[in-house]
């Protein structure tokens, strides 16, 4: 001490000028103070800034998907017509040629010339002859009345106007010509043909390969819906039984390591190994029935079992010690104590974190399409309650999947769409678990 | 599906045994429920458990042996001479299943009565006529030895459902007569049925062992089947990966090496993208941020963890994918060729992986006592040098540990290399060419109409086999990284 007392005046260089002005060493350590800080901020804006271009990209391209562009047109057809068509050999033709005719007349009304002819509508609309004469066969009591007819307009039109195929990119093909951009120019002009809400979307079935604008999301939404069922009546008793014995009643043994050593490691098991066992062991060894919402709801359940238990053993490590001390000391047993007290407390906790299980397995795509869920079979809605548990189905995510993996770009729009469907009921669950959390929660 | 009403019926029974079971206690005490060892409750519940569990796992075991018992007795009816050669024992029981399906749709369609279905002596052209009329066989004719397996199994199968109903039932009745026998005064019904609960809840906990054993099981026997048809060799060092479609033929190369380097590939992409990203961000979460930004920035970067992979997928396919064209591509640098690629998925799967990295990193750093920051600021250490030099250390096992856990994450991801990297296996040391990984042939294996005798679906087996080793062995790494270097501070 003394030594450093002594050493101290010539071991120390004088400070020349004044503290306020920093030396070079200071200096730099600032400097690397604030770049430190400056990597923190740059990777929190990094990571903000990919969630909003995510969440741009779907906006931006998923909206599109929720509107079809359809033409508008009145006709009104006579009895007279009605029994020439009848009578001749191509029948829909014939309608087709009444079609056109009201549409050139509806133009020229309009004061708007372009040439068409019959390959150029059906090209925009599909076969109208087929839709008018259905139509009238099966309203013959609307012959000689004006009636509105809203045809879909094809999904090329659609990419039209909302961007996707442009004058400059348009390949020639028997599906659009370049001319038929000058009639569709002509009729959104004469206001005959706009975009409206595509209800189809939300309520309809997957379409065929080569009819992006039919496919709909609501046969899948059902079978997500079915399966989210069994998940949650499996699940949630399995899942909170295991966490009470883990938590109240097990004894520090072999047993016991073993059941908490798997659980752990099956929450970190890729998902797609869980399809691969429900493939062999619920298809190949019980012969469930293949694509059934059950089998993937079995699937799911195994998988969201590990989260559930996880967050129900936390939930109810939450409850107080106390709470349990006063119900044993009033003569409860040790069951009772745990059911009527611990478990009525611990419940928002437990539904939140069921609510949060359920969120990702309703996301998750690959263990499904291993069990043959896949978005083609989704091609109606099943025939009743029952059977939309094991009649073939597929879900939202595989529905996108499959979308996705498709050849035509329209389907793009789609699957876009989908996810939006899809994000808003993963929303929803999300909501309902934080309005849970904080309505009931206690803190002790 | 009587299946469904045998078990109405099984909970119906409960039901009527808890009223008839607590009536039956309260009376015997004279309608007086003090005078009784155990709540009143619990006597209804007593005879509820005793009906209910065990019919219901009688029905369970039944279910899960019959289809063995039974498919080894058809099978063991097929002569040998049924058997193609270029065929096995289980393609023929296949085709045998489908025909039985084939005639149960036919039945259930009106096509056929009970009777022609079931008679083995039917005029067996007229049957497959009949059944090909049905639109039910598609596949090849059906063989006289198929068909009468084919109904063999069908009147197995349905003799064996009936079976079980009438088991299930009469011990349900045998467990209401017990339980009420029991519903006396002096019977200490809240012990036994808490005994009772406790069984079940050790069998709720048990589900996850036996989940594991059957992942371990089904992967573990298909792949042997795999390697009595593929040379193991050829599996783990075969640099060519090159299935054919044509099925069953042995010209297929499955090679597991590229599948591996595309998996390792885009995994090392993705944490060179989530790592830096995600643990500067936890550090600025965790020391510099105000509590504001804070409880503003942690959501925002969890909602990344919370959306579903298929969107990171099709973001990669229809976002990320051309934008990288459009600077790599052929207008661009002219490295890249498509937009499905190394760097495509390994990118989004960095994004996805950065909330991961951050709140775990998150709370391991949170986890260093303050008394060590506090030292260093005493020693005329900047914040920065603080972090560097004592709370960084002392959190790098955990942070390690969070990384492995990250990289396993990553190994076992499907969908975002499903659609965003390319299905061409190709050893490459090019980012921007289109690899493949092993999740993504798991899938494109074992989806569509494979059949599950041939090598090219049995490989599938064998890539989820390695697939749960690696990650398996990555997390019990991780895990035993954190134990063992964790330090303790108390």
């Amino acid at each position: 001490m003394s030594d450093a007392s002594l050493q101290s005046p010539s071991a120390a260089p004088a400070r020349k000028g004044s503290l306020h002005r920093q030396d070079e060493r200071t200096r730099k350590r600032n400097a690397a103070e604030a770049r430190f800080r400056g990597y923190g901020i740059a990777a929190i804006a990094v990571g903000v800034f990919f969630l909003v271009v995510l969440a741009f990209s779907i906006i931006r391209s998923g909206v599109p998907a929720f509107t079809h562009t359809v033409l508008d047109v009145e006709i009104t057809l006579t009895q007279q017509q009605f029994d020439e068509a009848e009578a001749q050999l191509f029948k829909t033709k014939a309608y087709a040629g009444y079609f056109n005719a009201t549409l050139t007349a509806e133009l020229e009304r309009r004061g708007i010339s372009v040439p068409f002819d019959e390959a150029a509508i059906e090209r925009l609309a599909g076969k109208v002859g087929g839709t008018l004469r259905e139509f009238y066969r099966a309203n013959p009591d609307q012959l000689g009345q004006p009636v509105t007819f809203e045809l879909p307009a094809s999904s090329r039109v659609d990419g039209y106007f909302n961007g996707r195929v442009s004058r400059d990119t348009l390949q020639e093909s028997r599906f659009l010509m370049l001319a038929d951009l000058d009639l569709v120019d002509a009729l959104s002009e004469a206001g005959i043909i706009h975009g409206t809400f595509n209800w189809n979307f939300i309520t309809g079935a997957d379409s065929g390969v080569d009819n992006p604008g039919g496919a709909g999301i609501g046969a899948s939404v059902v079978g997500s819906f079915f399966m989210m069922l069994v998940v949650l009546f499996l699940s949630l008793p399995i899942g909170v039984a295991a966490s009470i014995y883990l938590e109240e009643f097990a004894p520090q043994n072999r047993f016991t390591d073993l059941i908490e050593v798997n659980i752990s490691n099956l929450a970190a098991v890729p998902s797609i190994v869980f399809g691969i066992l429900g493939l062999a062991v619920f298809i190949q060894f019980a012969h469930l029935p293949q694509s059934a919402p059950l089998v993937g709801g079995l699937v799911l359940t195994l998988m969201t079992l590990p989260t559930i238990i996880i967050s129900t053993r936390a939930s109810l490590k939450a409850v107080p010690p106390s709470i349990r001390d006063a119900a044993l000391g009033v003569g409860a047993s040790k069951m009772q104590a745990v059911f009527h007290h611990v478990l009525p407390l611990a419940m928002p906790g437990i539904l939140t974190g069921t609510i949060i299980g359920l969120a990702q397995a309703l996301g998750e795509t690959a263990p499904l399409l291993l069990i043959g869920m896949v978005g083609f079979v989704a091609r109606g809605y099943p025939d009743g309650f029952i059977a939309g548990f094991t009649e073939p189905n597929s879900a939202m995510p595989a529905q996108i999947y499959t979308w996705a993996a498709r050849a035509d770009a329209s389907f793009y729009d789609k699957a876009w769409g989908g996810i939006i469907i899809l994000l808003i009921f993963l929303l929803t669950m999300n909501i309902i678990a934080i309005i849970l959390r904080r309505r009931f929660e206690r803190r002790w | 599906m009587p299946l469904f009403w045998l078990l109405v019926i099984l909970l119906a029974m409960a039901a009527g045994g808890y009223v008839l079971g607590r009536a039956r206690a309260i009376r015997s005490a004279g309608g007086d429920s003090r005078k009784l060892h155990s709540l009143p409750v619990y006597y209804g519940s007593n005879v509820a458990l005793k009906v209910f569990v065990p019919a219901f796992l009688v029905i369970l075991l039944w279910l899960l042996i019959q289809p063995v018992y039974v498919a080894s007795v058809v099978s063991g009816m097929l002569p040998d001479g049924a058997i193609p050669d270029n065929s096995s024992r289980g393609l023929v029981m296949a085709e045998v299943r489908r025909a039985a399906d084939g005639l149960d749709n036919a039945v259930a369609a009106g096509l056929m009565t009970e009777n022609q279905a079931r008679n083995a002596r039917a005029d067996f052209q007229d049957v497959t006529q009949r059944l090909r009329d049905a639109g039910q066989i598609v596949t090849s004719d059906v063989t006289q030895p198929v068909l009468r397996s084919a109904q063999r199994l069908r009147v197995m199968e349905s003799t064996g459902s009936m079976i079980m109903a009438g088991v299930a039932i009469l011990l349900a009745l045998g467990g209401l007569a017990w339980g009420l026998r029991d519903s006396q005064l002096d019977f200490r019904a809240r012990n036994v049925v808490e005994r009772g609960v406790m069984v079940l809840l050790i069998a709720a906990a048990s589900i996850a062992i036996f989940t594991t054993i059957g992942i371990v099981f089904s992967l573990v026997f298909n792949t042997y089947e795999f390697f009595t048809l593929y040379r193991w060799q050829d599996f783990f060092f075969g640099t060519n990966w090159a299935p054919s479609f044509s099925g069953r033929g042995g010209s297929s190369d499955l090679g597991v090496v590229p599948l591996l380097w595309g998996t390792f590939y885009i995994s090392i992409v993705a944490l060179s993208v989530a790592v830096p990203v995600g643990l500067f961000s936890a550090i600025y979460l965790s020391e510099y941020a105000t509590s504001r930004l804070r409880s503003v920035a942690k959501p925002l970067l969890e909602i990344l963890a919370g959306i579903p992979t298929i969107v990171y997928g099709l973001f990669a396919l229809l976002t990320v994918g051309p934008l990288l064209m459009r600077v790599f591509g052929d207008e661009g640098l002219g490295w890249m060729q498509a937009g499905t690629a190394v760097m495509t998925a390994g990118l989004v799967m960095g994004i996805m992986l950065i909330p991961f990295v951050s709140s775990l990193s998150d709370d391991i750093i949170n986890a260093v006592p303050q008394a060590m920051r506090d030292g260093s600021y005493g020693l005329g250490a900047t914040k920065s040098e603080t972090i560097r030099q004592v709370v960084l250390p002392a959190a790098l096992p955990g942070i390690v540990g969070a990384i492995l856990l990250a990289a396993s994450r990553a190994i076992g991801e499907t969908m975002i290399v499903v659609l965003g990297a390319g299905a061409a296996a190709r050893l490459d040391l090019n980012p921007f060419e289109a690899m493949t990984t092993v999740t993504a042939k798991i899938v494109s294996q074992l989806t569509g109409d494979a059949d599950f005798a041939s090598p090219e679906a049995l490989v599938a087996f064998a890539l989820g086999m390695t697939l749960f080793v690696l990650t398996l062995g990555l997390n019990v790494f991780a895990l035993y990284i954190v134990r063992k270097y964790r330090e303790q501070y108390d």
